[in-house]
């Protein structure tokens, strides 16, 4: 193991130099009491703007509440495939944190929290802002360090970087107490960590590879699952390889949309509760299911029992933990990184691959998903938030980054939004979290600020985040936000009158706020639009704004999302209207 | 529960640090089950513990448990055991506050069944130490149940895996 030393340091600018070390240049995050040491480091590492190629600086993003900054790290890390940070200090910055750390460590997206605390000598005595974050954050964490010396603090960030990517990718959270900030000591910075308990995945095990292989191969009624896993390992390219070798259609989970470009003839589309009827209807045809990346999440399947009883599944998953969880007993497992295990997989049926025809279930399969002309069930005077979310795909270019509140709107987009391109949607589906996806998208775009991202986003939902406004004005990180507007919390709304005899309950949001002015309020630009036509304007002329824009669009608050899986059905009985 | 739901041994070997046990307490905890008993001292490894826990469980929840224990960052290494082929040890502290002297002698005479010893005794009290398999601590629990059973204490069930393990037959001990 190399060490460098530089002499002697504060805690803090051990902290700041260890992250320069690993090479980030970007974190997200509010100040406080417990923090002000490293903030007062950052004071002097803080460019503001862009970055120079050769500057040595970490840019800071001021948020106006730590859930965002939790989130802006995550839409970073999704984008990005590095680790997202975010800074807070201690009791009520670091528990802001945990909605947003909670949301990464669901989707499995590294997010590297850096919290301050109090000082060590007053750590459980209750003292001002304090809060035992190790306890609330070790469910919601890989792991957690807190460094009580400051010769501790190069390890434990180099080691958080480390084990927020390593495997399946999760949050680590490092907390550091005020007097370990400012303390001074000879530090020394590691080159290299092993963890003897926590290595990387080893390569796919080639006798594993030959049997998936012969079992895809000798199926004749193959589909592949894709799962978000496939996303995060950015095996978008060896998928479709993959597909196109063995000519086997592709599902995903609503985590794994994208993974496979929708408009492709093997496409089928999202399966799952608010997933295509069609593909829902096909799964249990298949004789081997493919599963990559997916943990058979019960928004995916539906009732277990019920799905594809007869069907061989094949389970490949970077954690050991997910085989046999949700889907009890796969014919073959294989734990590995998703694109090494497609590449080898690719290698394999290639030397095998001899007079495949499958031509019978691919014509099964068209017939399936030939496209009947969707009908939108909008309200006369209003626009349907299905087809708007279908006339999007068309306003915005396919490389640009779209990401989803939670609710209806986002539904939509798992049924209508087309996703073409890799690296181009995302969404908290694991933990559903409302508000995401604005600070998401701020995230994303300091990731690629080349690239237009647009958050869809419900009424309710962007309320949640709705101060990142803020931010993005302030900090000049211009995002279009398209508002499905229907004054409700439609899809709780939506239960109750499908399951609860239509007694509206706490739905009603009411015509507060005016998102226009809202918008302006902050400094950024709203519009309202009931058109298609007005849609198409707004989006072209936000997307090449300078300035966040935010596009109130009024839709009816009766409006459904269909087909559904009700919950606790089978995966073939779904509600279509 | 299903059909298989038993008595399940969990045998980890961990890093002997603060909040390895918390990690892997809340782990178990978050999955929904009681852990029956725990017992954690200093492994043979220097900066190692080994951990044991027992707990009802089927055979798919426990496997999930075992996995997820197995990804902790500060467990080295996590096994499964079983009865058969594992020896498993307990010891038991039990106070008795025999009602009338004439109960003694017949106290005294399950102890040296049981392998028992006097620990220590007052004129009204009488604490005896059992140790084996956490069945046969059961099983002395339950008789000294008629003896004025005044107080428990239990370590909690350690085990290794046998080297050699013996057929189905064999006595359990």
């Amino acid at each position: 193991m190399k060490i460098q030393t530089l002499g002697k340091m504060s805690g803090a600018q051990a902290l700041i130099e260890t992250l320069q070390r690993e090479g980030v240049e970007v974190v997200f995050g509010l100040p406080g009491g417990a923090n002000i040491p490293i903030y007062d480091v950052l004071y002097d590492y803080q460019n503001l703007g862009y970055t120079p190629p050769d500057y040595r600086g970490i840019r800071h993003i001021l948020v106006r509440h730590e859930q965002s900054a939790a989130h802006m790290a995550d839409g970073f890390a999704r984008v990005s495939g590095k680790a997202g940070v975010c800074i807070a200090t201690s009791g009520p910055g670091a528990t802001n944190l945990m909605t947003g750390l909670a949301t990464a460590y669901m989707d499995s997206s590294p997010v590297v929290a850096i919290t301050g605390q109090v000082p060590s000598f007053v750590i459980g005595s209750d003292a001002f802002q304090e809060t035992d974050v190790i306890g609330m954050a070790t469910s919601v964490t890989k792991y957690t360090f807190q460094p009580l010396r400051v010769r501790e603090i190069p390890y434990a960030i180099k080691a958080a970087f480390y084990l927020a990517v390593a495997r399946r990718p999760q949050p680590v959270l490092v907390d550091i107490p005020k007097d370990v900030q400012q303390g001074e000591d000879d530090v020394e910075f590691p080159d290299h960590i092993d963890f003897p308990n926590y290595q990387p995945l080893p390569d796919p095990d080639p006798t594993i590879i030959k049997t998936i292989a012969r079992t895809m191969l000798g199926a004749q009624r193959p589909i592949i699952l894709a799962g978000g896993g496939v996303k995060i390992a950015n095996a978008y390219h060896e998928l479709q390889a993959l597909a196109e070798l063995i000519v086997a259609p592709v599902a995903t989970s609503f985590m794994g949309k994208g993974a496979f470009p929708e408009n492709h003839p093997l496409a089928l589309g999202c399966m799952g509760m608010h997933g295509s009827e069609r593909t829902n209807k096909i799964i249990p045809e298949c004789d081997v299911l493919f599963a990559i990346g997916s943990r058979f999440s019960d928004r995916t399947t539906g009732k277990m029992e019920k799905f594809a009883p007869n069907t061989k599944v094949i389970h490949i998953d970077a954690d050991r933990a997910e085989i046999g969880k949700n889907y009890k007993a796969p014919v073959v497992s294989l734990v590995a990184d998703a694109k090494k295990a497609l590449q080898a997989l690719i290698g394999e049926v290639q030397v095998e691959l001899m007079g495949q025809h499958r031509e019978a279930w691919v014509k099964r399969v068209q017939e399936v998903m030939v496209m009947a002309g969707t009908e939108f069930d909008g309200n006369g005077s209003r626009l349907s938030g299905a087809e708007t979310v279908k006339m999007i795909r068309r306003f915005i270019p396919s490389k640009a980054i779209v990401t989803t509140e939670v609710g209806q709107h986002q539904m939509w987009c798992e049924q209508h939004f087309q996703v073409i391109e890799p690296g181009t949607f995302f969404s908290s589906g694991g933990l559903g979290t409302m508000g995401f996806g604005f600070p998401a998208a701020l995230g994303a775009k300091v990731a690629r600020p080349e690239v237009p991202v647009i958050d869809i986003a419900g009424d309710g939902s962007f309320r949640m985040t709705e101060n990142s406004l803020a931010t993005s004005v302030e900090e000049q990180i211009p995002v279009t936000v398209i508002i499905l507007n229907n004054s409700m919390l439609g899809m709780v709304a939506q239960w109750q009158r499908f399951f609860y005899n239509r007694r509206y309950s706490g739905v009603q949001l009411g015509r507060s706020p005016d998102f226009v002015k809202l918008a302006q309020a902050y400094g950024a630009e709203g519009v309202r639009v009931d058109t298609i036509p007005e849609l198409e304007a707004a989006v072209n002329r936000a997307i090449r704004s300078p300035v966040t824009t935010v596009i109130d669009v009024p839709i009816s608050p009766e409006e459904n999302v269909l087909p559904m899986l009700p919950p606790g059905a089978g995966i073939r009985e779904m509600i279509v209207g | 529960m299903s059909q298989d739901t038993q008595l399940r041994i969990i045998s980890a070997l961990v890093e002997h640090k603060p909040g390895v046990l918390f990690r892997i307490t809340n782990l178990i905890r978050r999955k929904s089950f009681n852990i029956e008993s725990i017992a954690v001292g200093p492994a043979e490894t220097p900066g190692c513990a080994r951990m044991t826990f027992t707990m009802f469980s089927d055979y798919n929840r426990f496997d999930q448990v075992l996995k997820n224990i197995d990804r902790l960052i500060d467990v080295r290494s996590v096994s499964p055991l079983e009865e058969r082929s594992a020896t498993i040890r307990e010891l038991a502290l039990i106070k008795f506050s025999p009602g009338f002297p004439a109960m003694r002698p017949e106290i005294m005479n399950y102890i040296e069944t049981f392998r028992g010893n006097i620990v220590d005794v007052s004129p009204d009290t009488l604490t005896v130490e059992v140790s084996g398999d956490p069945d046969k601590i059961n099983a002395f629990i339950k008789l000294a149940g008629n003896f004025g059973l005044k107080e428990v204490a239990r370590t909690g069930a350690v085990a290794l895996s046998r080297e050699i393990v013996p057929s189905e037959s064999a006595a359990k001990w």
